[in-house]
């Protein structure tokens, strides 16, 4: 029996080699100035440089906002297609996760040319719109796994009980569906955040995301500066999983298909 | 109750309607021969006759996009469904802090925003010095698409009877024949499902390619496109393509859920 846990050990080297060592050079490279020497100015650079410091607000801003409007839409659909008696088919479930198979980029240069040819003007309410719709899908299809799970006979009691509808859905059927709801922010949040080209094709380089300076940074050959930026949204990414509650990823990402 | 299902249907389709929307404005924009976006010169299949006879501007750019595309994730999600099955097998036997040490070092590539995957790998190529090319992209691929196939083998092993494997070594199989007749067949439906996962979501990446590519001119589909849309105009014949590509992925998800349906409905 022993022996077979030995076979972890391949993809624990390959996981130390390919992503905790990588991590630790994002720190090391921050850290560091062009020649190798120890150095804070690449932090101090970022908290100190006023256009860095508006984007990186500007992509927090961004990433709640979508966050929420995919909440607000996608909650309702994931709960009537969860819904044995408001939908019924497995067929309306494929098409609202169909979209995620396909290439975002040319999704979002689409969803760009739409509002070109609707003559809306590229700027932020466009940016929210295009990134709703690049990460809805994600958003309902954890919501509509979790509210599957669910067993009825919880919503049924608290009706027998004497519950109003509006009672059993804020006092059971939401809080049972939260783990859903937090993997589906995960899922969205984070890539808002961090997305470059989606932002860029969406306002025209018009509105610049923290994607962009990071992306912008590595390119231009500036990789300390580029690190420090990365090290900055790892931090970002720590807190919110840390405040996410960590490993119901298991569950939710595991039957995709 | 029937005027909520009426809403509620009403509902769906309204948010299906602005989902499909950009989707089904390139299919019906990719039979006019205009050259941008939103042209509209009359029905014409010429865009698919560019592209099938390759009389097309920069064809040997795109062809070649696609085909690194399809290796690049063929390759990775094969080696990400070896790696992945055998290390799936490895941690369901550890426990206590080992098995939690395991758990949370996979899901590290999940959390991760590709872009900080990319910078991170970016990073790692350049300290050890290694040139990057087709190499580097896919071993970047396989990093963050491993954890996927660990993640759709763990159930399957959950769900199997751990005295079969031992039962075959006790029958005189060797460790292999156990190996090949017991436990694969077990595990296949989760490697197939790790694997497509895996193989859709090298197909789609673009933040890892973009970051650990090198300067060898090497493009995938995305790469292409995000360089193709910087430039001014987007190559026309794209529209097809991604008509194409879109059909077969319709036409694959509707045959693996329909096939999925019935053999649940056969069970019950």
């Amino acid at each position: 029996m022993n022996k077979r846990s030995s076979w972890a050990l391949p993809y624990f080297i390959f996981l130390v080699l390919f992503v905790v060592l990588p991590l630790l050079l994002i720190v090391m490279y921050a850290l560091q100035d062009g020649s190798g020497h120890f150095t804070l100015r690449n932090i101090t650079k970022f908290f100190s440089d006023k256009d860095a410091l508006s984007t990186f607000a500007l992509s927090i801003e961004v990433a709640i906002e979508n966050t929420l409007l995919c909440v607000l839409i996608g909650y309702p659909a994931a709960y009537i297609l969860a819904d044995n008696k408001l939908n019924r088919s497995a067929v309306t479930v494929v098409l609202f996760i169909l979209p995620m198979w396909i290439n975002a980029l040319m999704r979002t240069l689409a969803t760009a040319e739409l509002f070109n040819m609707a003559g809306i003007p590229l700027g932020k309410g466009t940016l929210l719109f295009g990134m709703c719709y690049d990460y809805l899908p994600f958003m309902i299809y954890p919501i509509y796994n979790q509210l599957k799970k669910m067993d009825p006979s919880y919503a049924e009691a608290a009706q027998d009980l004497g519950a109003t509808p509006v009672q059993v859905f804020r006092k059971v059927t939401l809080p049972l569906s939260m783990p859903g709801v937090w993997s589906g922010v995960m899922m969205v949040f984070m890539p808002t955040v961090s997305t470059f080209a989606i932002s860029e094709f969406l306002t025209n380089n018009k509105i610049k995301l923290f994607g962009t300076i990071i992306q912008e940074n590595i390119n231009n050959s500036m990789w300390n500066y580029g690190a420090a930026l990365s090290l900055i949204m790892l931090v970002i990414i720590g807190i919110t999983t840390f405040l996410q509650g960590g490993d119901q990823q298991e569950e939710v990402s595991g039957g995709l298909i | 109750m029937k005027g909520k299902k009426i809403i509620a249907k009403a509902y769906l389709w309204l948010v299906l309607l602005v989902l499909y929307a950009p989707i089904a404005f390139i299919v019906i924009f990719s039979f006019t021969e205009a050259k941008s976006l939103g042209n509209w010169t009359g029905i014409s299949t010429q865009l698919y006759q560019n592209l099938f006879n390759g009389s097309m501007q920069n064809a040997s750019g795109l062809m070649s996009a696609v085909k690194n595309t399809l290796l690049i994730a063929l390759a990775a999600s094969t080696m990400a469904t070896l790696l992945g099955t055998v290390a799936a097998i490895g941690i369901y036997h550890l426990h206590g802090r080992k098995r939690g040490v395991m758990t949370f070092l996979n899901n590290i590539p999940m959390i991760n925003p590709d872009i900080i995957t990319g910078v991170s790998l970016f990073l790692l190529f350049v300290f050890l010095g290694i040139s990057q090319g087709y190499l580097t992209v896919i071993l970047a691929h396989i990093t963050f698409c491993t954890p996927y196939v660990v993640l759709n083998v763990m159930p399957k092993l959950r769900q199997m009877n751990p005295n079969i494997y031992e039962a075959a070594l006790d029958l005189g199989a060797t460790p292999s024949q156990a190996l090949r007749k017991v436990l694969v067949p077990a595990l296949r439906p989760g490697m197939i499902s790790g694997f497509i996962l895996a193989f859709t979501m090298s197909l789609d990446d673009f933040a890892v390619t973009f970051f650990t590519r090198g300067t060898i001119g090497l493009d995938t589909l995305s790469t292409y496109i995000y360089a193709d849309a910087r430039k001014g105009g987007l190559t026309p014949e794209l529209k097809p393509l991604m008509s194409i590509i879109f059909l077969i992925i319709l036409v694959v998800l509707l045959a693996i859920n329909i096939r999925q349906s019935k053999q649940q409905q056969t069970k019950s």
